[in-house]
């Protein structure tokens, strides 16, 4: 293993002092443990709080600040917080108008905030949670854990973010916040797999002629295996995978062209020079266009492409102003 | 009957355990998983290790509690949430007992089973710790019920949940991260059910070491 770092066990602590250390004036870390919340707390509005395990930088950490997060909890890498952090998060956070958690569909997530949501309640903080689900790669059933959420993830977090800044009342921001996370499906692919500190090897390996399909966003294996295609062709199957079944019509979309980390913008662009012309064959009109890394995987290399149907509202909300280390508006 | 002067004894064995077969844990994680199961049991365990000393005369459910919570709060994934509701129950249902008769064992491990349950959303055939802790808990129970002596109905118990660890390598997970890769993850063997079975083997060791 190769990596910039001083100590494995000290990866989460020091990126986040990094990055608030970077932000002074907007960020400021609590000292239980690793939780970011904005500098300034913003009274009368619903506080949105989100997190997860590290090693998705820029989020979550990234996405405090106006018009976004007031609170991200950091595990560590790939794990997800525990139950005491993220309650110390929603209690530090919360204005009086309750709080929303936006939650990824991952197991281990979606539990440790169910015990953080329970330890807020017998203190009466009102809590609701929106748990996303966007990642089309895995089957959903009844027999299922369900989907995967992954980088549409963003996306609510802007959304339902914009949305509490307006001073909008829980249930408002609740749903919203849902019907955002409804209406974004994402699916993602890798040529090269990354290595949890901790755990100092890769989570798989690829033949140099290989790439793996359906990754989720902490190293694991994705759905399946195959040879490597021009960046077209891999763009083109995961479309298809999106597109498939989702009623487009009469609405537009915003595109999230998501890097997982190892992977240069300039192979990001050239997946979203494709991406835009087949959307266009297809008459599917795209509002809003992001390239970038947003919801990463350490160093892996590939990418996700996300597509999220607008309305009026989630137009308004996507476009309102956000200042935050890693989105501004 | 076990004090709870072994039950410290006892849960400092479940950590050197745990932390002996940290790699084991994680390697096994590598392919169904994101390879850290067994660096999230052992940091948990470790930390928990840590508050034994102060555990010093405590009642087993004061103890027990204190071992979940502590998992709880530093295991993280599901592991965490897991393992920390097990003993939190366990814990409930052993109250302000000092001496723990294999009735309450067997009450304490029905109730860890259920929080397990419960907190997963979860049973048996999902490719979980449930598939050693079922099978364990059932013929430990029945082990009871013929009137064995405690180390067998442990043997039998140890011996059933890694009969259930086996059995996991052909499930299709349903539940947990393994689940994301369905059919590729026949062969591999549940690494939740695993760290259950080092887990109640740790306490059958400590009972026969006793003299």
């Amino acid at each position: 293993m190769k990596k910039i770092i001083n100590d494995a066990n000290l990866v989460e602590e020091q990126m986040i002092q990094g990055l608030v250390k970077a932000n002074p004036d907007k960020l400021k870390k609590l000292n239980c443990g690793n939780v970011v919340i904005r500098a300034k707390k913003k009274e009368g509005k619903v506080a949105l709080i989100s997190g997860g395990g590290s090693g998705h930088e820029p989020a979550h950490g990234g996405y405090v600040g106006t018009g976004m997060l007031d609170a991200a909890v950091a595990g560590p890498v790939f794990t997800s917080p525990t139950p005491d952090q993220i309650y110390e998060g929603i209690k530090a956070v919360d204005a009086g108008m309750g709080v929303l958690m936006v939650v990824k569909n991952y197991t281990g997530d979606v539990m440790n905030f169910e015990m953080a949501a329970e330890m807020a309640q017998m203190e009466g903080i009102s809590v609701e949670s929106v748990v996303t689900n966007d990642d089309v790669a895995v089957e959903d059933s009844l027999y299922t854990v369900g989907q995967r959420g992954v980088a549409g993830t963003v996306f609510v977090h802007k959304i339902a973010g914009a949305k509490a800044e307006t001073g909008a009342s829980l249930s408002q921001v609740c749903e919203l916040a849902r019907r955002t996370a409804a209406q974004v499906r994402t699916m993602g692919a890798a040529i090269a797999p990354c290595t949890v500190p901790a755990a100092g090897q890769p989570g798989f390996s690829l033949g140099s002629d290989e790439m793996e399909v359906g990754i989720g966003i902490h190293g694991e294996p994705g759905t399946h295996r195959e040879g490597l295609k021009p960046a077209d062709a891999i763009a083109e199957e995961l479309l298809e995978k999106i597109l498939a079944g989702f009623e487009l019509e009469g609405n537009d979309v915003a595109v999230l062209i998501n890097g997982a980390g190892g992977t240069p913008l300039m192979e990001l662009y050239i997946v979203n020079n494709h991406v835009q012309d087949v959307l266009k064959e297809k008459g599917i009109s795209v509002y809003r266009t992001y390239v970038g890394n947003y919801m990463t995987s350490i160093e892996m290399q590939g990418f996700s492409i996300s597509i999220l149907k607008l309305d009026d509202e989630m137009k308004a909300m996507l476009d309102a102003p956000a200042d935050t280390p890693a989105w501004k508006e | 009957m076990v004090s709870t002067r072994d039950l410290l004894i006892i849960l400092k064995r479940i950590s050197a355990r745990i932390e002996e077969n940290k790699q084991w844990l994680t390697d096994l994680d590598r392919p169904i998983g994101d390879s850290d199961h067994g660096i999230n049991m052992a940091r948990g365990f470790g930390e928990v290790e840590k508050k034994l000393p102060g555990l010093e005369g405590k009642d087993a459910g004061t103890v027990l509690k204190t071992v979940g919570m502590t998992l709880v709060s530093t295991v993280g994934g599901s592991a965490g949430p897991l393992y920390g509701s097990a003993f939190m129950k366990a814990g409930m249902a052993l109250g302000d007992k000092t001496e723990i008769s294999m009735a309450d064992f067997l009450e304490a491990c029905d109730q860890a089973v259920l929080a397990v349950k419960q907190r997963g959303k979860s049973d048996a055939g999902e490719k979980t710790m449930l598939d050693a802790m079922i099978p364990a808990l059932q013929t430990m129970k029945e082990a009871e019920k013929q009137g064995e002596a405690p180390k067998i109905i442990l043997k039998k118990g140890v011996e059933a949940s890694w009969a259930g660890v086996e059995a996991t390598k052909e499930l299709i997970a349903t539940k947990g991260r393994a689940s994301y890769v369905g059919e590729r993850g026949i062969g591999c063997q549940d690494p939740g059910a695993t760290s259950f079975s080092i887990l109640l083997e740790a306490v059958l060791n400590w009972m026969e070491d006793r003299v």
